[in-house]
């Protein structure tokens, strides 16, 4: 069995992202997904496999069909990962522009 | 409040690069890489020696509420004045290596400008380490800040 993908090798694939944002607006099989691109359906499944495999996109069954959903909770862990490290220098230069505008007015 | 920083970490590398408009001229911008004392007040650390030129080096100090202190010191291995500053960055006794970083500054209008920090780190775990690390001091900045909101209610 293959290891279980990390999910930020997962958003660092243009393509990836690319299907991460039309399933954001609805469900959808890997057919419809694959209609969006000019990639192989095997390359546009290998990515979906990726993405399901790291848990950002949910699979569900409806008839002979599946479905593809958008996990936004996985993507959220994402976004609440980067944020603090992103905060802490916003609020170093938040900082640095202050000194340097008192600095000027001197 | 707007976020104005932006932070690319591209997972399976091992890199990141920050950029960040300022409402400053660039000259100014600059000046708060070279200037100790504004070093100082910017960054919050001490600074023990800052040779901003070609062969130079630099070493911070910062102390934390129980009086330990860490240092933090490169190398310059380039340096053009209001444009461009090649170093080596290292926390002192911390497991995350050596870091390489070029630091790009840029004149957007006569009072605004750009900085671009490309930093490389020497594996991509060390890199997922030290974002890590920036989680937990994101964290205590935060708190150390509420405490200052704090007491000034006091």
């Amino acid at each position: 069995m293959e290891v279980r993908r990390d999910v930020f090798q997962a958003i660092a694939d243009p393509t990836r992202r690319a299907i991460l944002s039309l399933v954001m607006l609805q469900a959808m099989t890997p057919g419809a997904i694959a209609e969006n691109f000019d990639s192989t359906r095997q390359t546009i499944s290998k990515h979906i496999q990726i993405l399901t495999e790291c848990q950002l996109l949910k699979q569900e069954e409806l008839g002979r069909e599946i479905y593809y959903h958008f996990n936004a909770k996985k993507m959220k862990e994402i976004t609440d990962w980067l944020s603090p490290f992103t905060k802490m220098w916003d609020t170093r230069f938040n900082k640095l522009e202050s000194v340097m505008k008192k600095y000027k007015s001197k | 409040m707007e976020i104005k920083t932006k932070i690319n970490a591209d997972d399976g590398k091992q890199e990141i690069v920050i950029t960040r408009q300022f409402d400053l001229p660039l000259e100014l911008l600059f000046k708060a890489y070279t200037e100790p004392d504004l070093v100082e007040q910017w960054m919050g650390t001490k600074v023990l020696k800052l040779e901003n030129k070609r062969h130079g080096g630099y070493q911070f100090e910062t102390t934390d509420p129980k009086g330990n202190k860490y240092h933090f010191s490169g190398a310059i291995h380039n340096f053009v004045l209001n444009e461009k500053i090649t170093r080596t960055f290292e926390f002192e006794n911390m497991p995350f290596g050596v870091q390489l970083e070029f630091l790009v500054f840029e004149k957007l209008s006569n009072d605004t400008s750009k900085l671009t920090m490309h930093t490389l780190y020497e594996t991509g775990a060390q890199r997922d380490q030290m974002l890590k690390m920036g989680m937990t001091q994101g964290i205590n900045m935060a708190h150390n800040r509420l405490e200052e909101i704090v007491k000034q209610i006091k």
